[in-house]
């Protein structure tokens, strides 16, 4: 299997997309190598602004620019996209819902080596607690190109989130990706992993390796944390037991938007797999996973303890 | 530029009555900002009823002047200023802050006919007029952007971002106001956190900086005309104002930044203006 980043994966979309619609501009602070909105840059320059090292500045403009009628993409690293410029996307883009989209890249604790500063391990939480804001957060490269695409026609705020580290492709490319529209990539009947992100990969394995222990486990991609699909997360619920993976903090992302569908509208145990409320640090990124159990093996565990 | 004497007391006198909206709808609203809607009200009266092309009819028209009102505790001198070029009926200036109202406590863009940018928390406006003038600059467009910036509010380190990226793009097609009254909620901005000298910060950013009284209508309308020459930089027009401006006992009174006057207060207020 080919193993793409969602960043990269994101610039060819930008670049590809860019073409067609004349509306997009893309403005970055800084980071347009690393977040790959060079290769839109180095295609479309007139398009393209560099704000510099400010991120706010960074949010703002693209919010007057989308008063316009532009179709901004602002980029940056995750932790600064959605932290520093936390009430600009607030007060700026979300609240007179403006058509920004924040693609932010290296989410997560796979940033590795640069450590817990820039390791974001909140923004989901964050951006998913915003009024208009829609939360995509894509699973390999094919998802995510699909993904900047929906954006881009989608009327309104939008937050994707990338990675860093290159990932196994687990789509083809008829692969259909709509909005807020939750997708079973295997069937189960035991036991429903539920996952987004670099987590998606992980839980496919995980129910592989349930498969051995006699487990049927099922399971979810959610590509859109918000608005969430609460369709597929019932169906899921059917299993009689659920477990949610995300590269993110257990506090407010993924877990969290299941949990609080099933409370209210059909109670079912479930574990969350995620960061335990804990910053990351350096390392390597396979070696963090392992260190803050976010590998298949800690899903199968969790899936495991819930069946025992 | 030649401005007639009429045109001059033609605006003096629609600033009377933006002034006697303010001081009614904030009574009846309760609470708001008087001070530094006052002292913008010849700013922004000079604007909207000579500077800027825009349409009632059409709010959205794309070929359209923008204001942005970065300090956006000042809302009623932009609501009334609407309300009489007749973007929304008068009536709505007394429904002010109530629940459902058009007019919110801080500029909110989906709900005001008129109002180019949502604002109210500082820092933020001069962002989003650079991306309108961006945006113009894109489309070979050639309406220009106004904003308004207060001079405690450009203590926010984002106005100074937002001063490199509109000088660092270019954009001639923006002016920017600074009402610089001098007062913020705290007290004096001198003691406060100072932000002096305004001038020749903005010198420094790469800024064409205009120095005018912010009460002369004729200076505004002079400055504003300079600012459409000045090719290759953004202008800021800083304009020395007084605080509650034409209010006598609001007047320079840091207690009426953010303070509503009760029903008497009001009634001697509008005696005077």
């Amino acid at each position: 299997m080919t193993k793409i980043a969602t960043r990269e994966a994101y610039g060819e979309a930008l670049a590809e997309i860019g073409a067609d619609i004349k509306d997009i501009v893309v403005l970055d602070a800084d980071l347009s190598g690393s977040t790959k909105t060079a290769v839109f840059a180095k295609k479309f320059p007139e398009r393209f602004f560099n704000i510099g090292i400010a991120e706010q500045d960074l949010m703002g403009t693209a919010a007057g620019l989308a008063t316009c009628g532009k179709i901004p993409f602002a980029s940056t690293f995750a932790v600064f996209a959605t932290g520093r410029a936390f009430e600009q996307i607030r007060n700026s883009i979300c609240y007179p819902n403006l058509n920004v989209k924040i693609a932010a890249t290296h989410a997560g604790l796979t940033v590795g080596e640069d450590g817990a500063t820039h390791q974001s391990i909140e923004d989901l939480a964050l951006m998913r607690a915003l009024p208009n804001m829609t939360v995509i957060s894509p699973a390999d490269a094919v998802e995510a190109k699909k993904a900047v695409k929906a954006a881009a026609l989608h009327e309104g705020p939008v937050y994707l989130r990338f990675g860093r580290m290159a990932v196994e492709t687990i789509f083809d490319e008829d692969y259909e990706f709509k909005i807020g529209k939750g997708k079973i990539l295997r069937e189960g009947k035991d036991v429903a992993i539920i996952a987004t992100g670099i987590m998606v990969g992980e839980a496919l394995k995980a129910a592989h390796i349930l498969e051995k222990d006699g487990l049927n486990a099922m399971v979810v991609n959610i590509h859109t944390i918000k608005p969430i699909d609460e369709e597929v997360i019932l169906q899921a619920a059917e299993c009689g037991a659920i477990v949610t993976a995300e590269e993110h903090t257990i506090i407010g992302g993924l877990g969290s938007a299941v949990a609080e569908v099933l409370a209210e509208k059909k109670p079912t145990p479930m574990r969350r797999i995620g960061v335990r409320d804990k910053f990351g640090q350096s390392g390597k990124p396979d070696e963090l996973l392992k260190l803050y159990n976010l590998t298949a093996e800690d899903i199968a565990n969790a899936a495991r303890e819930m069946k025992r | 530029m030649s401005v007639s004497r009429q045109t001059i007391e033609e605006l003096q006198s629609k600033a009377r009555i933006i002034r006697r909206h303010i001081v009614e709808m904030i009574a009846e609203a309760g609470s708001g900002h008087p001070g530094g809607s006052l002292s913008s009200a010849d700013i922004v009266t000079a604007l909207y009823f000579h500077v800027m092309n825009v349409d009632p009819k059409n709010p959205k028209w794309p070929e359209r002047d923008r204001l942005v009102l970065s300090k956006g505790h000042a809302a009623p001198v932009v609501y009334a200023a609407l309300a009489e070029k007749g973007f929304f009926p008068k009536e709505e200036l007394l429904k002010l802050r109530k629940t459902g109202a058009m007019l919110q406590g801080h500029p909110d863009m989906k709900a005001t006919p008129g109002l180019d940018m949502t604002t109210g928390s500082l820092g933020q406006g001069l962002s989003a007029a650079n991306g309108m003038a961006l945006a113009a600059k894109l489309d070979n467009k050639d309406y220009r952007v106004y904003v308004i910036m207060g001079d405690g509010e450009i203590q926010e380190g984002q106005i100074w971002e937002a001063a490199m990226t509109a000088a660092h793009y270019k954009l001639d097609n923006l002016t920017a106001f600074v009402d610089h009254n001098g007062l913020q909620i705290d007290g004096p901005i001198t003691k406060v956190m100072s932000p002096e000298s305004i001038q020749e910060k903005f010198k420094a950013f790469g800024w064409n900086v205009i120095d005018i009284d912010g009460h002369d209508i004729q200076q505004i309308l002079e400055a504003v005309e300079e600012a459409k020459t000045v090719k290759g930089k953004p202008t800021v027009i800083v304009s020395k104002t007084v605080k509650g401006k034409g209010v006598p006992f609001m007047e320079n009174q840091v207690g009426w930044h953010g303070k509503a006057p009760t029903l008497d207060q009001a009634k001697e207020a509008l005696e005077i203006l």
